[in-house]
C-alpha cells in the first residue's frame, strides 16, 4: 500500500479507492502536546489543499489539509478519548479519517517517504 | 497543516542564553524582538515541573530599567499610579503605565532600591515604554537602561530550595518574602533577587550580569529540582494562575478597572489622582465599567483562542482576550471581556469556536491557586 506525502506534513495511505490520511511525526513534534482533533463529518466532500481538519495543541488552532480530493467515509473516533495518540503514535493508531479518491492522478504530485524526509531534513 | 503563528520579520537580537538554550534542545522563535526559547521538552511536561519542582525562565528580553534624580518620587508619581509613600526599600509592587485617558500601555513592577527605582517592563513595549517615560519624566531624572543585566525566573515550590544553596547575602535568601528583594550574591556576582515571578508560584527573579548568565544559569539548572522552561509553558502558566498579558489581555483599549486590576491604582492615588488618565479611572471605580475581564471554564477540550466571542443566548457579549487548554486542569480556559451584566461568577455563556457553541461558565480567577510565600 503506497505512502505519499504533503509539503503541509500530511500523510494519506492509498488502498485502491480508497485512502487514509494523517498528519506526519514531524508535525506532531512541531505542534507540541495536542488536546483536541476537529474531524470532518462523514460525507463531507473535500478539495486537494483545502481544509480538512484542525489540530489544536496548548498554544494554537492548526489546519490539516486535503491531499487529494474526494469524499470521508470514515472519522478516527479513538481521538475524541484520546488525542494525544497523535503525539504517540501519528503515523499509525492517530491517522485522522479515511476518504475515497477522487482523482488518482492528483497523487501523482506528492511525495513518497524517501523524498518526504529529504524535505524535512532541509527544512 | 499549517501553522497560524506569524513570524516577525524584523532583524533579532541573541540572548546572552542563546547557544545554551539550543544546546538543551530549545526550539526558539521570535519574540518581542528576541529569539527567545518557546519549548524544550514540551509544553505539558514543562508546565507540570515547574508546578511541582523548579523551573528556569530566560526572560532577559524584558526590560529593565534604573530611575535616579532630584525628587524622584513625585516625578514617578506623576507618571503611574502607585503611591511610592509606602513603597520602602527592598519592597517591590505591581503598577501601570496608562495614557492620557487612560489606557494601559504596559504594566510593570517597581522597586526600591536605595535612592534609585528599579523598574520592570514587558520586551514587546520596552523601547516604546522607555520613549514616553523620557517624554513624561522631568530632564533631571536619569533614565538607565540596564540592557547589559540578564533576567533569569525561578519559578516552582521548590525553587527557594534550589537557588538557597547558590545565592549568598547579609540576609538568607529565606528572608524574602512574596514581593520582597535583597542584593546577593551567586558565583561571585552581584546580583539582585525578587521574591515573585508570573506563574501563581512560588519562585524568584534574578538580575544578573549577562557575562555571568552561562555561569549562574549552568549552576542552577545543575541542581536537580530545576529544568529550563520555555516561554509556550510560561503562558499557560500565567494564564492558569489569572494573570493578564500585555499585549493581549491589556492594551491602550483597555482600562485598568476594565481589567479588574483596581489593585494596581494605589488607594491613596484614587482619593488624589494626579496621574495619567485619573479623571476616567476615577469615575470607573465609582460607577463601575460597561465590561469587565473574566474567567471562563469551558465544557469539554477543544480550547476557544484570542478574538473567539462570547454569547449569552443571541446576544455577543463579549471576547475572548486569552485562551488556550490548561494542563492542571486537564480542560480548556480562557479570559474574556465580557458587559458587566454577564460578568458573575457562575454566569453561563457560550463561546463560538467554528461555528460551534461552546459552553463556558464564569470563573473566579486564578484557575489554579497561587501559593505565593508570604509570612505574616
Amino acid at each position: 500500500m503506497p505512502r505519499y506525502f504533503t509539503d503541509e506534513h500530511e500523510w494519506i495511505d492509498v488502498d485502491g479507492v480508497t485512502a487514509t490520511v494523517g498528519i506526519t511525526d514531524y508535525a506532531q513534534g512541531q505542534l507540541g502536546d495536542i488536546v483536541f482533533v476537529e474531524l470532518p463529518a462523514i460525507g463531507t466532500n473535500l478539495d486537494k489543499g483545502g481544509d480538512a481538519a484542525v489540530v489544536e495543541s496548548v498554544k494554537a488552532a492548526s489546519d490539516v489539509y486535503a491531499p487529494i480530493s474526494g469524499k470521508v467515509t470514515e472519522a478516527n473516533e479513538d481521538l475524541e478519548e484520546d488525542p494525544a495518540l497523535v503525539n504517540t503514535d501519528p503515523e499509525g493508531d492517530g491517522w485522522f479519517f479515511k476518504m475515497t479518491v477522487g482523482d488518482a492522478s492528483e497523487l501523482e504530485g506528492l511525495m513518497d517517504e524517501a523524498g518526504y524526509k529529504a524535505f524535512v531534513d532541509g527544512l | 497543516m499549517s501553522d497560524e503563528e506569524t513570524i516577525e520579520e524584523l532583524p533579532l537580537e541573541l540572548l546572552p542564553l542563546d547557544a545554551w538554550h539550543r544546546a538543551r534542545g530549545a526550539r526558539m522563535v521570535p519574540f518581542a524582538g528576541y529569539e527567545m526559547p518557546i519549548q524544550y521538552e514540551g509544553i505539558v511536561a514543562e508546565l507540570e515541573w515547574t508546578r511541582n519542582s523548579a523551573g528556569l525562565f530566560d526572560v532577559t528580553h524584558m526590560g529593565q530599567l534604573l530611575l535616579s534624580g532630584p525628587d524622584l518620587d513625585a516625578a514617578v508619581e506623576a507618571v503611574l499610579p502607585i503611591d511610592l509613600s509606602t513603597l520602602k526599600t527592598g519592597m517591590q509592587r505591581y503598577s501601570l503605565l496608562l495614557d492620557e485617558n487612560g489606557g494601559v500601555l504596559d504594566d510593570l513592577m517597581v522597586s526600591r532600591w536605595p535612592d534609585q527605582l528599579y523598574l520592570v517592563v514587558n520586551g514587546a513595549t520596552k523601547w516604546d515604554d522607555i520613549g514616553h517615560l523620557r517624554e513624561y519624566l522631568p530632564d533631571d531624572i536619569t533614565l538607565n537602561h540596564l540592557d547589559e543585566q540578564a533576567l533569569l525566573a525561578l519559578q516552582g515550590p521548590k525553587a527557594v530550595d534550589a537557588l538557597a544553596r547558590h545565592a549568598k547575602g547579609e540576609h538568607p535568601l529565606a528572608a524574602l518574602t512574596f514581593m520582597k528583594f535583597g542584593r546577593f550574591a551567586i558565583a561571585g556576582h552581584d546580583v539582585t533577587i525578587a521574591r515573585a515571578g508570573y506563574t501563581g508560584e512560588d519562585g524568584f527573579e534574578i538580575s544578573l550580569p549577562a557575562k555571568a548568565a552561562v555561569e549562574i544559569a549552568d549552576l542552577l539548572c545543575g541542581e536537580p529540582e530545576v529544568k529550563p522552561i520555555g516561554l509556550g509553558a510560561r503562558d499557560s502558566l500565567r494564564l492558569e494562575a489569572g494573570l493578564p498579558l500585555y499585549g493581549h489581555d491589556l492594551s491602550p483599549d483597555t482600562s485598568p478597572i476594565e481589567a479588574g486590576l483596581l489593585f494596581g491604582i494605589n488607594k491613596r492615588r484614587r482619593q488624589e489622582g494626579g496621574f495619567p488618565g485619573a479623571e476616567r479611572i476615577i469615575r470607573e471605580i465609582a460607577e463601575g465599567t460597561a465590561r469587565r475581564s473574566v474567567g471562563l471554564a469551558l465544557d469539554g477540550r477543544l480550547p476557544a483562542r484570542e478574538g473567539a466571542e462570547v454569547f449569552a443566548g443571541n446576544d455577543k457579549v463579549g471576547t475572548v482576550s486569552s485562551g488556550g487548554f490548561s494542563p492542571s486542569l486537564g480542560r480548556p480556559i480562557a479570559m474574556a471581556y465580557v458587559d458587566s451584566a454577564h460578568a458573575t461568577d457562575g454566569a453561563a455563556l457560550e463561546i463560538e469556536v467554528r461555528g460551534k457553541r461552546l459552553a463556558a461558565t464564569v470563573t473566579p480567577m486564578p484557575f489554579v491557586p497561587h501559593r505565593y510565600y508570604r509570612r505574616s
